[in-house]
């Protein structure tokens, strides 16, 4: 099922013409209205009227959340407060929360991308749609809900947490499609195996999980646990909020409603875009958004676009899953190494505790990765020899995972920071 | 025969050693012999004392990984060639030894070794055999 086959399924042709213009209205909005964007404009030389073509977007300058904390709270926007009707933050963990403002027609475009969104996962106007991300400030909760009334679906806005009365609402009312996190799907999977609840007796058919990166591990456990089709959503409050991508049956990366959001994938090192298929940072730029226009974001996010008809039929530009970010990206050698890289080859290895640190390098003008590993009881050992096999197979599983040689070294438990929110996992010590 | 052998993961941080016999003077224990292994990164550091369960939750209770192992106490000459005779016997059996350190302590007139075997009790048995006295624990508990 398509929601909107005009938008989702247009010639290249036909969509470049409509992106194009709305592009172009989009920076004479941004340049003449925002408050933001209208002081940094002055300085700099480039005029809307300069974009001839898509491509000559990478003449504009990019947004970044620094940026949007500089305009914190409305300076942002690009109209009057009497025609905002809603806001949102960022979670704003990192610093001073990024504030987005929607007109009304930016809500309802909000609510079509979620409904294509959403009709991806399979939802009709006969499903019942158990909403667990979080209603308020997060634009998650939202989001997913005006798109259900979008569909005409029957919202269940029960929001995050209280596990229990999720599992009992959801044989109770028959829930056919879930949204949260996918880590929130993985507690609730086995929240029901403790409480005895066989998963092929509920109606549960499909869920949109999002919000957090995950692995196509974690949707195969996800897949298993709840018995259910797993799917990726993407979204970030700077742009709308989830919608901006969503998978489809096909699984072949989101689909990203291109009509409403341009992306360009570019080098986080040279700032250059790339071409299609080449991994980068995800750039965004709204097209359509009156409240906060938005040029050329970082979203940080690292994925790679991939053109051409999808199975589905849709022919909308499709994003990997996000593999990373580009701010904890490494590079080491020359080599792009994540520290989720190194996480997951770590927890592959029995007795591992998941806490360790990776401290960079630059010893004699070469980048040396050391990753601290805690001793736990499982691995210790009275004789130096086993220590040091515990150490090089770790070692040669991590090599096996990036590709280059990384020195282990064992410390004492509870010697590595613990932390409750996110945790400091890379320190670099290379004075460039 | 067997004698049980309290080992403690130790990084190459300054005061880290202290910290571990501090925990176990805490504990009014009193080490009756002791061996460290080190590399370049960690250490080890093996311990023989009277009450090997006590030191070993004191140990952990200040976050030190520590492990209990099984090792043989055998009464060695003291003289010339004392411990190669030892050896020797192990050795004719065909059994390894990971390693080994001595007590500070004598036993009447005779040194005293801790043996890490492969396999301690066929190693002990070995020993026994050939008439070389392997000490019961309580014995080197009360050292």
């Amino acid at each position: 099922m398509i929601w909107n086959k005009t938008a989702e399924c247009m010639s290249d042709k036909k969509r470049e013409d409509l992106q194009l213009n709305r592009l172009r209205d989009t920076v004479k909005t941004a340049y003449e209205k925002t408050p933001y964007y209208k002081k940094r404009s002055a300085k700099q030389k480039i005029k809307y009227s300069d974009i001839k073509q898509l491509s000559d977007i990478s003449k504009l300058p990019f947004t970044s959340k620094a940026d949007l904390r500089e305009g914190y709270p409305f300076n942002m926007f690009a109209v009057p407060m009497n025609e905002i009707v809603e806001v949102h933050t960022s979670s704003g963990t990192t610093g001073t929360p990024v504030v987005a403002g929607y007109t009304r027609r930016d809500i309802d475009t909000w609510s079509e991308v979620m409904a294509r969104a959403l009709t991806m996962a399979g939802a009709t106007n006969e499903d019942i749609i158990q909403n667990c991300y979080g209603y308020g400030l997060f634009t998650g909760g939202l989001g997913v809900h005006y798109g259900v009334h979008r569909i005409g679906a029957t919202i269940v806005p029960i929001s995050a947490g209280q596990t229990k009365r999720q599992l009992q609402i959801m044989q109770d009312f028959g829930t056919t499609i879930i949204t949260c996190t996918p880590s929130y799907a993985l507690y609730l999977a086995e929240a029901a195996y403790e409480a005895g609840i066989n998963m092929r007796k509920i109606k549960l058919k499909s869920g949109c999980f999002g919000a957090e990166m995950w692995t196509e591990s974690i949707r195969n456990e996800i897949e298993k646990r709840l018995k259910i089709t797993a799917l990726n959503i993407y979204g970030l409050t700077e742009i709308i909020g989830p919608g901006v991508a969503h998978e489809c049956e096909a699984k072949n990366g989101l689909h990203i409603s291109e009509d409403h959001f341009y992306p360009e994938i570019i080098s986080p090192d040279t700032l250059e875009p790339l071409p299609d298929g080449e991994k980068g940072e995800l750039v965004l730029t709204t097209l359509t958004r009156e409240g906060m226009p938005m040029i050329r974001f970082r979203t940080k996010d690292i994925t790679a676009l991939h053109r051409g008809k999808c199975a589905c039929g849709r022919t909308t530009v499709r994003m990997e899953r996000i593999t990373g970010r580009s701010d904890d990206m490494l590079k080491i050698r020359g080599v792009i190494v994540f520290p989720s890289q190194i996480e997951k080859a770590l927890l592959e290895m029995k007795g591992i505790e998941p806490h360790y640190q990776i401290i960079v390098t630059r010893p004699h003008h070469l980048d040396e990765i050391e990753v601290q590993v805690e001793a736990t009881k499982e691995i210790f050992s009275d004789e130096i020899r086993h220590l040091e096999a515990v150490r090089d197979k770790i070692e040669n599983h991590i090599e096996k995972a990036i590709g280059l040689r990384v020195k282990v070294t064992l410390v004492e438990p509870k010697s590595l920071p613990r932390s409750e929110g996110k945790a400091i996992r890379v320190i670099d010590k290379r004075a460039i | 025969m067997k004698v049980k052998q309290i080992s403690v993961f130790l990084e190459n941080r300054r005061g880290r050693l202290q910290e571990a016999l501090d925990t176990i003077a805490s504990a009014k224990l009193n080490i009756r012999a002791l061996s460290i292994a080190d590399t370049a990164d960690f250490g080890i550091l093996r311990l023989i004392l009277p009450d090997p369960d006590k030191a070993k939750k004191a140990l952990r209770k200040s976050n030190f990984t520590v492990s209990e192992n099984d090792v043989i106490v055998v009464e060695v000459p003291d003289k010339p060639g004392g411990l190669a005779s030892v050896l020797k016997v192990l050795n004719d059996a065909d059994m390894n030894v990971e390693y080994l350190y001595a007590f500070v302590e004598k036993s009447g007139k005779k040194a005293l070794v801790v043996l890490r075997t492969e396999k301690t009790l066929p190693a002990a048995k070995a020993l026994k055999k050939a008439g070389i006295e392997v000490l019961p624990s309580d014995k080197v508990y009360s050292l």
